[in-house]
């Protein structure tokens, strides 16, 4: 097991935000967690990368415990990962490629010339052109942003890779060519990949195994061929996008009086 | 009842604890920035956005201040007929006081307040926790070389500052007050000593450490998006302006007591 998260709890103030989550990312595979908007799925990314200092339980990575690890441990640590941001958190004081090379150069300590040769083939992968390279992230669109700050996750060739929804805010083609590439990245390279995505074709495409997070649990996970006929009313309402259905969407308001 | 000692008391636990606080920091980012890798360029831009991007500033501030020296010691010292003592008085005002302080507090807008609203806009955009994530060590990439880089040009910014302010006052007192070039020239320097300028550039460097620190320390920490941000910025400006004036009077004392 890659991952092994077991009774992970964070809360803010009293926003209990995760309360008791189980989950495992097998070697190799690419496992996805959806759930609502505010479910605390970004949380928990940033908890497993040591971002966020959880309040209790275990998260165990290739068998070394993230929860209350030393700054020092962490950072080697961090060697193994890569991170797309949702909002995609790209330094806009450097140039797109300095983005992408970024690891490269202060990891690897390889040298401009080469981690700027290597920023440019990594921007092709995500269908961005060499013109890009010198921009600056304020120049460039949303959808670019996120593109960027994928090539920037997957530069270094990590062995595990945290995607927050890398596809929101691409156009179905582009998002399909990022699906593509987390897949490559998977079978290809053999990395393990962890996502979290809203999109139920982005699901479908890039997932070996599905996990829903709902109330701060972890209340459904199955392989992705099973997530169809899971039997769980709560993914059944969240794949199917209704609105009526056990998922509280907090629009109920009071009757009148 | 309300004890009255109890909001000072609070307040004093509350000044303890953010100096703790910044301490720890402090140590922290000097401590991880000595282990290396060290980031030359990132010392770099910040020697330059300190050093050359504050001189018009700085240099504008100096040969006013130098100007109005050397009218307002005329104006006090003819009084006595004392006015040969014009050139000594601005030299001497300039190099241990005017120069550090007053570069120090225009610094403390300029650049203290820049770093703030950098450091304070890549926390609340994630940009720094996405250097960890790239195993980069924020302390030692972002805050460490602004110390450094506090500390060393800021000396060198009064430098010139000094050099400027002392030629405000020969253009008033030559061209205004009557002096000769040279009589003022070798006024200026006859009871210059070694030590006045040493004070005056060792409080440059506690002055720009002061601004950097204030300013990584409340970026870094900053909080809730373009709000926190500017509160920070605030935060970093009053608070570095305070310490370089209290600063600047222990360093007097302890240059003056020896
Ligand atoms: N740094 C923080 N301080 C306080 N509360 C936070 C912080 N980060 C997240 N939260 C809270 O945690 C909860 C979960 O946030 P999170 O960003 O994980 O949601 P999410 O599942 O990723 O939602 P989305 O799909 O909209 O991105 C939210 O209620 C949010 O207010
Ligand atoms: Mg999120």
């Amino acid at each position: 097991m890659k991952i092994r998260i077991r009774g992970l709890r964070k809360s803010f103030g009293s926003n209990h935000v995760l309360q008791g989550i189980d989950l495992d990312v097998p070697q190799g595979q690419s496992v996805v967690v959806i759930g609502g908007s505010g479910s605390g799925k970004s949380v928990l990314l940033k908890c497993i990368l040591g971002l966020i200092e959880a309040d209790a339980g275990s998260i165990l990575v290739d068998g070394e415990e993230v929860v209350g690890a030393s700054a020092r441990r962490l950072t080697t640590l961090r060697t193994k990962f890569g991170m797309l941001f949702q909002s995609a958190a790209l330094f806009d004081s450097l140039p797109v490629w300095e983005n992408v090379a970024f690891g490269l150069m202060a990891a690897e300590r390889t040298e401009r010339p080469e981690a700027r040769e290597r920023a440019i083939q990594t921007l092709a992968k995500v269908g961005l052109t060499p013109a890009v390279a010198d921009q600056f992230p304020s120049e460039l669109s949303g959808g670019m942003k996120k593109r960027v700050g994928l090539a920037r996750a997957i530069c270094t060739a990590p062995e595990i890779i945290f995607f927050d929804e890398p596809t929101t805010g691409l156009d179905p083609i582009m998002s399909d060519v990022i699906n593509d590439l987390i897949r490559t990245c998977v079978s290809d390279l053999g990395a393990t990949a962890l996502s979290i995505t809203h999109d139920m074709g982005s699901v479908r495409k890039i997932a070996d195994r599905v996990a829903m997070l709902y109330d701060g649990a972890i209340i459904w996970e199955g392989p992705v061929a099973s997530i169809e006929d899971s039997g769980n009313p709560y993914v059944e309402q969240f794949i199917r996008g209704h609105a009526d259905g056990p998922i509280d969407v907090g629009q109920k308001v009071p009757a009148g009086g | 009842m309300i004890n009255p000692l109890q909001p000072i008391g609070a307040a004093l636990i509350g000044i303890t604890q953010t100096a703790g606080r910044i301490s720890f920091f402090a140590g922290n980012a000097i401590g991880n920035g000595f282990l290396g890798p060290f980031y030359w360029r990132q010392l770099w831009r910040q020697m330059v956005e300190i050093g050359f991007y504050s001189l018009p500033v700085v240099g504008l501030t100096a040969i006013f201040t130098g100007m109005v020296l050397a009218l307002q010691s005329y104006t006090g010292f003819s009084r006595f007929e004392a006015e040969s003592a014009v050139a000594t008085i601005v030299v001497l005002s300039m190099v241990r006081e005017l120069g550090p302080v007053l570069a120090g507090l225009m610094v403390a807008g300029r650049v203290g307040a820049a770093m703030a609203a950098e450091l304070g806009t890549m926390r609340v955009t994630e940009q720094i926790d996405a250097l960890s994530t790239l195993s980069t060590d924020p302390l030692r990439y972002l805050v460490f070389p602004r110390l450094i880089a506090g500390l060393v040009t800021l000396p060198l910014l009064v430098l010139v500052a000094n050099v400027i302010g002392v030629m405000g006052g020969y253009l008033v007192g030559v061209h205004k007050l009557g002096f000769g070039p040279i009589e003022y020239l070798n006024r200026t320097f006859e009871f210059l000593e070694t030590q006045d300028v040493v004070s005056g550039l060792a409080k440059a460097a506690v002055f720009g450490f002061i601004i950097a620190l204030m300013g990584c320390y409340h970026g870094y920490h900053s909080r809730g998006g373009a709000q926190g941000v500017g509160t920070a910025t605030t935060h970093a400006v009053v608070s570095a302006s305070i310490l370089i004036l209290t600063a600047n009077y222990f360093i007097t004392e302890a240059f003056f007591s020896r």
